[in-house]
């Protein structure tokens, strides 16, 4: 029997859902079964189809960045000999490893580890540590980058090479056979729930938005961390519901304000200031309706079809190049109709900063869309200061109204 | 030639290598396609009868470079920034430009020279045959690449007559790291880099010619019994030179390395496996021991023991890459290796734009110290 039910809002569903899901690994833990730490974007449908727990550490770190308990981890790590340039993220993950406490819910070490570098390469370093130091097997799913215009059969192909391999390896470690049958339903589930993530977050395309994109973050911990489960589309068809009200009633995302400016915020949430950077934009009435994350998800496949999956797996907005990327961009600028762009100069986050400059000039040039960067970062509060992004919104804020002078003056 | 003779013709390579790089051209009637740091199929450049330029950046400043990349990109990529805005590159033909890390995979997506860019991957996932496959592909795909901006055909026995030519480089190049560290007092820290990094800048046959003649030379010199400390030193470079100065100042040899630059450059022989491609594929697949290379053993943690063991060092320099991430995770599994195995260990911040290393030198003096203890 399910945890959740129909009489339940999305929210309180998503807040069951996420803690049980922790809860559950660590008595999974208890009882001797397997527990993997995977990257955010991996292929879940093996170890799913296994029984294996999984749990994912980017996804524990926001609730420790977002609960301010980041500086003493990241402290830990820096003494231990991280420096402080590499991604927040990993240095609060491998120093939870050694330490095991922190202010948000404790996450049971893992038995074997999965990493899928579709993100970013920072990933197979830090994953290359955790398996070492703990001494458990390290799955891969190298994801070649994209870098030329289209995704090369040759790119998908490797990719699946390497999922067959995951099937052998896992038989091994589980020493039994892989369960086909389980398989094909957590890759239907998966699918679908990829699917239901992407309509519901879409919605914010609606004028005015009946999602606030901060509230949209919440969400995402569970197409992370329970892309597999059908309890996750469940929360999702439920959301989609609800907003679909909202937006036939005209109600606005952002809680008792009036959505005057629309943008695309560009890059990972600045977690440790995510009530300052969200008070902010509410307070100019700027709603975040477009970002990367509905399509990070949208892993669609045909259930049974490898080649397909592995394709999904490959097309990851982060791993396309940088025509792709300005394309990807600029269809949800037009998709959700953004007045705007906030980029978030990410410490952590080299392949979500390097890049900004040519993005920002061509959207900049093509579409006529102002603009603006702050310095921050995803989980070292350190990196992040508050006059700047205030005054960074300000001149976006000005910028935007010069551009539609129209709605501005009507909005007043 | 006569040994002096034969380390100031390198000396004077690795010191004006745009100069260099024209007169190689010019004598032997090639053109010159870049590579930037730190791998890249260099055989095929040469099979396109063309000479492969390695691109590490170098003392530059900023001044363009810190439009399109943020301060926290790794210094090597900012003064190449830097040098392909100001048009030292034009003399290159093409680059090619590998995915290693995200800060190459945005930057190959982002040159600004004259010349067009070949960005490529090389596979992770190194245990799966497909991982070949896939490289072998990747090449193919460099290969036509080049055969169209060069106007040239790139044969199967021109790929060949290359990997035996560049066998034959690394070679003596193994030969000479293991001479140089018996004969530390004529190859200093700064003579055994330059002779290293002469080798970015001439045709491969030229230099193969020189090194060899080196090597054989100095085979002949008496073993010279240096009372310096001698050290292993790891990382992806070590530059700038005025750090090296203070190795020298301070009575350090340097014995062996475990550097991108330099001896990682040609620890890994291309292996016979028919097809040149699938060759130059299988290199990569047997490259190992290396912090780019995806491995979850670390083996390059117990091959820089093995190191110190071999070279009868006394202790290991690792040369940190600011902002450099493959190598920035190594660090503290390393600074444990180290005093597990109770060998002396000492960290330096390497940035290409820094100009004073006073700071550099207090260290490396309390290093010399603690290695007396």
């Amino acid at each position: 029997m399910s945890i959740i039910n129909e009489s339940m809002t999305s929210k309180e569903m998503l807040n069951i859902l996420v803690a049980k899901n922790m809860e559950d690994a660590r008595k999974a833990k208890e009882r001797g079964d397997l527990v993997c730490w995977s990257s955010s974007i991996a292929p879940c449908e093996f170890c799913e189809a296994m029984g294996i727990y999984t749990v994912y550490p980017e996804n524990h770190v926001v609730g420790i960045a977002a609960r301010k308990g980041a500086p003493e981890l990241l402290e830990y790590a820096e003494r231990k000999g991280y420096s402080n340039d590499i991604c927040g993220y990993a240095r609060a993950n491998l120093a939870y490893m050694d330490v095991q406490k922190c202010v948000s819910e404790e996450l049971p070490l893992p038995d074997l580890v999965l990493l899928c570098n579709n993100i970013c390469e920072t990933l197979l370093k830090w994953y290359e540590n955790i398996a070492y130091e703990l001494n458990i097997p390290l799955l891969i799913v190298d994801v070649p980058y994209n870098h030329d215009k289209e995704i090369t059969e040759e790119n998908i192909q490797y990719v699946e090479a390497q999922f067959h391999d995951i099937i052998h390896q896992l038989e091994v470690i589980c020493n039994k056979p892989f369960d086909e049958k389980k398989f094909q339903e957590v890759m239907k589930v998966s699918a679908q729930n990829a699917k239901d993530w992407y309509d519901a977050t879409m919605l914010c395309s609606a004028r005015p938005s009946p999602l606030s994109g901060f509230d949209m973050f919440n969400y995402m911990a569970l197409i992370v961390c329970m892309r597999g489960k059908k309890e996750c589309g469940m929360t999702f068809r439920k959301l989609k519901e609800e907003l679909e009200e909202k937006i036939s009633r005209g109600e606005c995302g952002l809680k008792n304000a009036e959505e005057k400016y629309r943008i695309m915020w560009d890059g990972i949430a600045c977690w440790p200031y995510l009530s300052h950077t969200y008070k902010v934009l509410k307070k100019h009435g700027i709603n975040m309706t477009g970002s990367t994350y509905p399509s990070a998800w949208a892993l669609e496949y045909t259930p049974g079809n490898l080649f397909e999956m592995a394709k999904a797996y490959t097309g990851m907005g982060n791993n396309l190049s940088l025509e792709g990327q300005i394309n990807l961009r600029k269809s949800i600028i037009e998709e959700t109709q953004c007045d705007g762009v906030i980029m978030h100069m990410n410490r952590s986050c080299k392949m979500c900063d390097f890049l900004q400059y040519e993005v920002g000039k061509e959207l900049n040039d093509s579409l006529n869309i102002p603009i603006t960067t702050f310095d921050g970062d995803q989980a070292d509060p350190r990196n992040y200061s508050k006059a700047q992004y205030e005054t960074r919104m300000e001149a976006l804020v000005e910028m935007m109204s010069e551009n539609i002078p129209s709605r501005n003056s009507s909005g007043n | 030639m006569e040994i002096n003779q034969i380390i100031n013709n390198f000396i004077q390579i690795a010191n004006s290598p745009d100069k260099a790089i024209k007169q190689s051209c010019e004598r032997n009637h090639k053109n010159a396609v870049g590579c930037v740091a730190p791998y890249a199929p260099e055989e095929i450049i040469y099979a396109a009868n063309c000479i492969p330029v390695g691109l590490w950046g170098g003392e530059v400043e900023l001044r363009k470079a810190r439009t399109y990349l943020p301060a926290f990109a790794c210094s090597i990529m900012q003064s190449v920034m830097e040098y392909e805005t100001k048009g030292t590159y034009d003399i290159l033909k093409a680059v090619l430009i590998p995915a290693m890390c995200d800060t190459l995979k945005c930057f190959g997506q982002k040159w600004k020279g004259a010349c067009p860019a070949i960005p490529f991957v090389y596979p992770q996932n190194r245990r799966v045959k497909s991982a070949e496959l896939f490289l072998e592909n990747e090449y193919k795909s460099i290969t036509k690449k080049l055969e169209d901006i060069l106007n040239v055909d790139i044969t199967e026995k021109a790929l060949k007559e290359s990997i035996i030519l560049y066998n034959d480089y690394r070679l003596a190049m193994r030969e000479f790291t293991e001479i140089a560290a018996v004969h530390t007092t004529t190859i200093s820290p700064t003579v055994r880099h330059q002779i290293i990094k002469a080798s970015y800048f001439i045709d491969k046959k030229e230099y193969l010619c020189y090194i060899r003649e080196l090597n054989e030379k100095l085979r002949l010199q008496p073993v010279e019994h240096s009372k310096n400390k001698r050290v292993v030193v790891s990382g992806i470079m070590l530059e700038p030179k005025g750090i090296l100065s203070h190795f020298e100042s301070l009575g350090i040899d340097v014995v062996g390395d475990d550097l991108a630059q330099e001896t990682r450059q040609f620890m890994t022989d291309v292996p016979f496996a028919g097809d040149a491609l699938k060759s130059l594929a299988r290199q990569w697949i047997n490259h190992n021991a290396c912090s780019l290379a995806f491995d979850p053993y670390k083996q390059r943690i117990q091959h820089l023991v093995d190191l110190v063991h071999h070279f009868k060092a006394d202790g290991v320099v690792l040369a940190l890459m600011k902002f450099c991430d493959p190598e920035e995770y190594d660090v503290p599994i390393i600074m444990s290796k180290m005093k597990e195995e109770n060998i002396p260990l000492l960290v330096i911040e390497i940035d290409q734009q820094a100009k004073a290393f006073e700071q550099i030198n207090t260290r490396l003096q309390g290093f010399v110290e603690s290695m007396d203890d």
